[in-house]
């Protein structure tokens, strides 16, 4: 029996409308419902923090109330981190990793359909934390205790919707391992696979090495609020730091994974446009390699501030620099990539040029903060906002847009409007750095993060952020007009919809047909 | 067969998911409306974990039923490791966690409050001397002891590594397709979990009534029950896993050479054994 004579068999009495969606096990689905989600949550998001950038228009108290405000940065956080960035690189993974590796699906499909709807799920439980007696959590998204257990009645809603999604998380890392491990055409070994593929193999692998670790932090918060246990209290011989430093295990592999497939996806679009293979292929796995595992030994650099014996300050601060080294790798290798190319610049090169310059800065801020005596002074300043956000909205966000732009037609089977397209570019890259550029020079001049109310010279640079907020969160509904255009109609897209696109997710028709790969491709 | 073919089994719709995110997200709010003291939370919890139970046999009487009419080529029997695999390595993190906790407290955190690094002992708490076993400066007065290795953890210890014994056995009388012997050595591997599981009550009994050792006795206690805890809930999970397999094995489901699903509940069988040596060594021993 093959999978084929399955489908035919199933056909006919599969579900259509909405029930289609609730038990659909097709990684083309998934991956759909992956990335509308996190369009969604990216929204939602990003409504709270336009909340916040309009109470930091003016210094003052004018439009909500400061423990609100402390509730809006607090869940902006985990809705971007949880609901937003990662969703959609599952998504992108789901449709694109079985595409890329020439698999009939995901290894295994009926999982796939749960590790997508417990997301819902667990947003559900953790937004209408909002509305409950005592309101949502407000005491930052990495919940150090004690503050995290002052929360109200929101409390434990938060530390089980997180295990939720943390649950999530881990089964699509697990079937992402499996596909990329089992589900590979003949031919393709290891080192021929697409560096998305390569990159989320790793990303995969993290995730199932830290998603525990976080779920263990917050159950021990949980214990301590409801069952008299001391692993964070100094009464009973614990330590809050020590939650810091569980949490920062999570926390820091955490970081690339919101950023290595970033770098896949890069290494994807790059190539396309400049038509010339990827400079470097085995020194970008090999580097990614190197990022992940300098990931797990670096965490507390997060916490130069606490109070750590000298030695760890150090040991910290050189491994945390090592980083540059591999991911100035990978830099380069872009830009060697771009060398002599035929160079040109439709709507996913422009996300993705714009990527290697502005993450970059990012990395290089990044660097700064690393350096602990001078990360005493930047430490929960605008300083640090501003270099986390270089990083995952003109990172992680940013290679998320190349790749929408870059896969839409084959999703969809239609070109989108390019001059939309570019519109949403140029609005986007413009406002996103008059939205965070300026927090470099707040921090530095020693505006703390997290607090409703600034003193007044740090009045004019608020505003000229906030006006890059407001412009770079309505830019995104460019996108959401582009995108609803593109999937009703539009120029027919041919298989191979860029000219220098490589890759077997270009060998099979646009849009996609629901089933591909059936008989897997021979790669030579 | 299907891998000749080129094809892999893809099922192509299932209701189980939806079912067990609906089952999951009950528990947990039912659960969490209890602690908060919410009147419906218990009627919430018990409904969830309905559902979950139903969406756990339903989904694995589908995964049953399609290995037994052979939809599964040995490719799918490789997903299948690899997700088992992942599996286990992601809960090994989630003991980490704990272990972790452990170490910190008795390497780092123990020794500055009672003064190793004044300036933080002088900043959290007047310096009072403490030594592992602890319950921290606040609970000094506290009247309790420890739990020692012997007796009850060192038997638990046999009886674990036992168990380890008779599964593999059992795993060699599948293979040589002996099932008498096959299912009298998973009945004794089920035996001597559920004489652990009852070892533990006992102990958990002996530390509250005798030891006056609590969940509230500081780090010492925090670390104990919480280790111990988790663990005892992994072998009651692979007790039950057991005794699924147990029935499966005495309905003639396990070929020679086809039991993944006999194996995937060993490996994890096995896991909690490596995960028990670990605590004997670092909570009852050292």
């Amino acid at each position: 029996m093959t999978a084929t004579t399955q489908d035919h068999a199933h056909h006919a009495e599969e579900p259509t409308g909405f029930k289609r969606w609730l038990v659909t096990t097709n990684h083309k689905d998934i991956g759909s419902m992956y990335l509308l989600f996190s369009l969604a949550m990216f929204l939602v998001g990003g409504a709270m923090a336009l909340v916040i950038r309009a109470e930091l228009f003016q210094p003052g108290l004018q439009v909500v109330d400061p423990y609100f405000f402390n509730q809006m940065t607090t869940m902006h956080a985990l809705v971007m981190i949880f609901g937003a960035v990662m969703p959609a690189f599952t998504g992108l993974a789901n449709w694109m990793i079985p595409l890329m590796v020439g698999a009939p699906d995901m290894a295994l499909p009926r999982m796939n359909n749960w590790s997508f709807w417990l997301l819902p799920f667990g947003f559900a439980i953790l937004l209408s934390t909002l509305f409950m007696p005592g309101g949502g959590p407000a005491g930052g998204w990495t919940m150090y205790p004690p503050l995290m257990l002052q929360t109200g009645t929101a409390f434990p809603f938060v530390i089980f919707a997180i295990h939720v999604l943390g649950i999530s998380s881990i089964m699509g890392s697990i079937n992402v391992i499996a596909t990329i491990l089992n589900m590979r055409a003949p031919g393709m070994t290891l080192m021929k696979m697409p560096l998305f593929v390569w990159t989320w193999l790793i990303t995969a692998y993290l995730m199932i090495a830290v998603m525990p670790v976080l779920a263990g932090a917050i159950t021990m918060l949980l214990t301590d609020q409801y069952f008299g246990t001391s692993f964070f209290s100094a009464a009973g011989g614990g330590d809050p730091v020590l939650y810091q430093h569980i949490f920062w295990f999570f926390g820091h592999p955490e970081v690339y994974i919101l950023i290595l497939p970033a770098f896949g996806i890069i290494s994807t679009i790059i190539p396309a446009f400049a038509r010339k293979p990827l400079f470097g292929y085995s020194s970008m796995v090999y580097a990614t390699a190197s990022i992940a595992f300098l990931s797990f030994i670096v965490w507390a650099h997060h916490m130069f501030t606490v109070g750590m014996p000298l030695a760890g300050q150090l040991f910290f601060m050189y491994a945390t620099m090592l980083i540059a080294v591999p991911t100035g790798v990978k830099v380069f290798n872009w830009v060697a990539t771009m060398w002599r190319g035929a160079m040109t610049f439709e709507t996913p090169m422009l996300f993705a040029l714009a990527f290697v310059f502005l993450f970059t800065i990012g990395g290089f801020s990044g660097l700064m903060l690393a350096i602990a005596p001078a990360d005493f002074q930047y430490h929960d300043t605008y300083f640090v906002v501003a270099h986390f956000h270089y990083v995952l909205v003109t990172g992680a966000v940013f290679a998320i847009l190349a790749a929408a732009y870059y896969w839409m037609p084959k999703w969809t089977g239609h070109m989108y409007n390019e001059r939309l397209g570019q519109w949403h570019f140029w609005l986007s890259t413009i406002f996103v750095n008059v939205l965070f550029f300026p927090q470099h020079f707040l921090g530095l001049a020693g505006m703390p993060r997290r607090i409703p109310d600034y003193s007044v010279q740090f009045a004019d640079w608020n505003m000229v952020s906030s006006i890059g907020g407001f412009g770079f969160g309505f830019a995104q509904l460019i996108f959401v007009w582009l995108l609803y255009k593109c999937i009703r109609g539009g120029q027919k897209a041919e298989a191979r919809a860029w000219e220098g696109a490589e890759g077997l997710e270009w060998e099979v028709p646009s849009p996609a047909p629901h089933h591909t790969f059936d008989t897997p491709p021979v790669i030579r | 067969m299907a891998q000749a073919e080129g094809g892999y089994y893809v099922p192509h719709q299932s209701s189980w998911p939806i079912i067990g995110s609906v089952g999951v997200t009950a528990l947990v709010v039912g659960i969490a409306l209890y602690l908060e003291g919410i009147g419906a939370g218990p009627w919430v919890l018990g409904a969830g974990l309905l559902i979950t139970l139903w969406m756990v046999v339903g989904w694995f009487g589908d995964v049953v039923r399609e290995g037994l009419t052979g939809l599964y080529s040995d490719q799918v029997d490789r997903s299948l490791r690899w997700g088992m695999i992942f599996f286990i390595f992601s809960e090994v993190m989630l003991f980490a966690a704990f272990f972790g906790a452990l170490f910190y407290a008795r390497v780092l955190s123990v020794p500055w409050l009672s003064g190793a690094d004044p300036a933080t002992s002088r900043l959290i708490w007047d310096s009072v001397a403490l030594t592992w076993p602890t319950a921290g400066p606040a609970n000094a007065a506290m009247e309790w002891r420890p739990m020692g290795p012997w007796p009850l953890p060192t038997i638990n210890t046999l009886i674990l590594l036992t168990s380890g014994v008779t599964l593999t056995a059992a795993h060699h009388a599948l293979k040589d397709g002996n099932r008498g012997k096959l299912v009298g050595y998973m009945w004794a591997t089920i035996a001597l979990g559920l004489v652990f599981i009852g070892l533990q009550a006992y102990e958990y009994y002996h530390a509250y009534e005798h030891l006056n050792l609590r969940l509230e006795t500081g780090i010492y206690g925090s670390t104990f029950f919480m280790l111990t805890g988790f663990h005892g809930m992994h072998v009651l999970i692979g007790t039950l896993m057991l005794g699924v397999i147990a029935v499966r094995c005495m309905k003639g489901h396990f070929r020679p050479e086809a039991h993944f699903g006999f194996e995937a509940t060993a490996w994890y069988w096995h896991f909690v054994d490596v995960v028990w040596l670990g605590l004997y060594i670092f909570v009852y021993i050292l």
